[in-house]
């Protein structure tokens, strides 16, 4: 790319990798360096591509100081092969060519590997292990989808043109009607914006979601739940039994689940409810079920950790071989027991939104941090590396919520380097220190 | 004294918004130090919009502006808060087994704080 600031471009079918839809229809119009308009973007996406500009901060900082890249990758290498338990977190708002780096460095060190999964979905992944996921694409679910369930989510603000481009309005193949074509139903403890758009809003008690789930599937299978059913989950017997009437009679149908699911009290086990309800609809009628993915590339981050190491997070491999096992290789109980001694944290923000404890532990232990951005987890890292936004500046390959792969159009170059290339000098740093030659994995 | 109430932390548009310029900015911390509330619930506890209180749950506590909830978002016992530093402060370490600790449906407590 060679734009300098008079210029003015369009770049079309770029991909916006704020959130898992990864909608990848976007035109850009890039102007002076700067993009100023992203036509088709939501308001997330317009906030991710128009709030985008150079940061004024050192390619790298040891300890708060400026540093050169080389110092940096020198420091870092260091701090990692010196650790005995290392952990490599975070991936989700990076590239699969950057992910499958960070686990070839995991490997190399002897330490866990985990994603910003653990702690979204985490319990997701647990229950998909133990129950399976009935499982389609958005194509899919826009061609023939006539019944669409959101269940502990909240698209309308969080995925705001899940429902527009690929869900509820567009007309499909087979629902030539479009959203008239298409019953509507949110399952939540809130009325959210999402529930104006819903033809069918059960409101359910807090904490209450396993046992509306497991009656919904008492229902399906012709038994009564019991008379107690509406004072434990808020949703009358009436109500529950029209919609398994309708999970049942639809032609294809698909439930949407978010972390109203996967972080609530009962976590995979309400998420098995689901996949399990799914399961035993496929006796009658053709019905999937799909997580409401959160960041740009946390679907990348599960298939690039599970086709490296056989599992999707959560992974040590101290041993030369991989474990996997949630609540001990996870990082949020690494760090709140105290376990991990060295940590390196890529585009994403622990100090943030991780437990106290965690925290607490995370800011006494020496550890390394890319990100494009100035965060809690960069202003207290011991090194910290500013890096080029992936999509914007980056391309790849990420993956959409639903496990298809998009190639990224970066629209604008960076004088940052790419996780990717900072990730590989320091693979290449860590090999050389232990000794293991230096050839590109 | 304190009231016990569900506690509900996710995503909003502003939180979502407001982290693109950065996590530092004005925006964003007053959007994930909001505490939403049930209108009546907020009259109950004798609060206006605006007011400052102190949310606590059995890991840890915050400081944080209390505003009545949009169209009846909210049933009655139910409080709602911006993913951010907040909720955070009010997660425990234990994860129960599943890498993640529970940061939906906990209990907490509020506590009108003095004005000032």
């Amino acid at each position: 790319m060679n734009a300098t600031l008079t210029d003015t471009r369009i770049v079309e079918n770029a991909t916006c990798t704020f959130c898992g839809c990864v909608c990848d229809d976007m035109i850009l119009k890039v102007q002076g360096g700067r993009i100023v308009e992203a036509r088709n973007a939501c308001v997330l996406g317009k906030a991710w591509f128009l709030n985008h500009h150079v940061e004024d901060r050192p390619v790298a900082l040891i300890e708060g100081k400026p540093a050169s890249l080389e110092e940096a990758v020198n420091r870092a290498a260091e701090i990692l092969v010196a650790a005995r338990y290392p952990v490599v977190y975070g991936l989700s708002d990076t590239t699969c060519e950057a992910q499958r780096i960070a686990v070839a460095i995991a490997d190399w060190i002897g330490g866990c590997v985990d994603t910003t999964t653990s702690v979204c979905h985490g319990p997701s992944g647990m229950a998909f292990q133990g129950v399976g996921e009935v499982t389609c694409s958005l194509g899919e679910v826009k061609n023939r989808a006539d019944l669409v369930v959101f269940w502990g989510c909240n698209p309308a603000e969080s995925h705001p043109r899940h429902m527009t481009r690929y869900s509820t309005m567009p007309r499909g193949l087979f629902v030539p009607n479009g959203r008239k074509g298409r019953t509507v139903v949110l399952v939540d403890v809130r009325r959210t914006k999402t529930a104006p758009a819903a033809d069918i809003f059960l409101q359910i008690k807090p904490r209450r979601d396993f046992e509306a789930l497991w009656a919904l599937r008492a229902l399906i299978k012709g038994c009564s739940p019991g008379p107690t059913i509406e004072e434990e989950t808020g949703i009358s017997l009436a109500q529950l039994q029209d919609l398994a009437q309708r999970m049942k009679s639809c032609k294809f149908g698909v439930l949407f689940f978010g972390m109203g699911l996967s972080m609530t009290r009962g976590k995979h086990l309400n998420v098995e409810a689901a996949l399990a309800l799914a399961r035993d609809l496929n006796q009658y009628t053709k019905f999937y079920i799909k997580p409401m993915r959160g960041h740009g590339n946390v679907t990348g981050a599960d298939n690039v950790v599970s086709w490296q190491t056989g599992y999707p997070f959560g992974v040590n491999l101290a041993r030369g071989y991989p474990r996997f096992n949630p609540g001990e290789y996870t990082t949020a109980d690494l760090l709140a027991r105290g376990e991990a001694d060295a940590a390196l944290i890529i585009a994403s923000d622990p100090l943030a939104n991780f437990s106290e404890p965690a925290r607490k532990h995370l800011r006494r232990i020496p550890y390394i941090a890319l990100d494009p951005k100035e965060t809690p987890t960069t202003r207290h890292a011991t090194v910290a590396f500013t890096t080029a936004v992936y999509g914007i500046n980056v391309a790849g390959t990420v993956y959409r919520m639903d496990d298809v792969p998009i190639r990224l159009r970066p629209a604008i170059p960076s004088p940052y380097p790419s996780d990717e290339e900072v990730l590989r000098r320091l693979e290449r740093r860590i090999r050389q220190l232990l000794g293991m030659g230096t050839q590109n994995t | 004294m304190a009231e016990t109430f569900v506690l509900i932390a996710g995503r909003t548009s502003w939180q979502g918004t407001s982290l693109n310029e950065s996590k530092f900015s004005e925006e964003y911390l007053e959007e994930t130090h909001t505490l939403w509330m049930n209108s009546a619930d907020l009259a109950e506890l004798g609060l206006k919009p605006g007011n400052r209180v102190r949310i606590g749950s059995q890991w840890g506590s915050a400081e944080v502006v209390v505003q009545a909830d949009k169209r009846g978002e909210l049933p009655r016992g139910v409080v709602f808060i911006a993913y951010g530093d907040a909720s955070s402060r009010l997660m425990g370490g234990d994860t129960h087994g599943t890498g993640m600790p529970d940061s939906k449906g906990i209990d907490v407590t509020i506590e009108p704080l003095p004005a000032g």
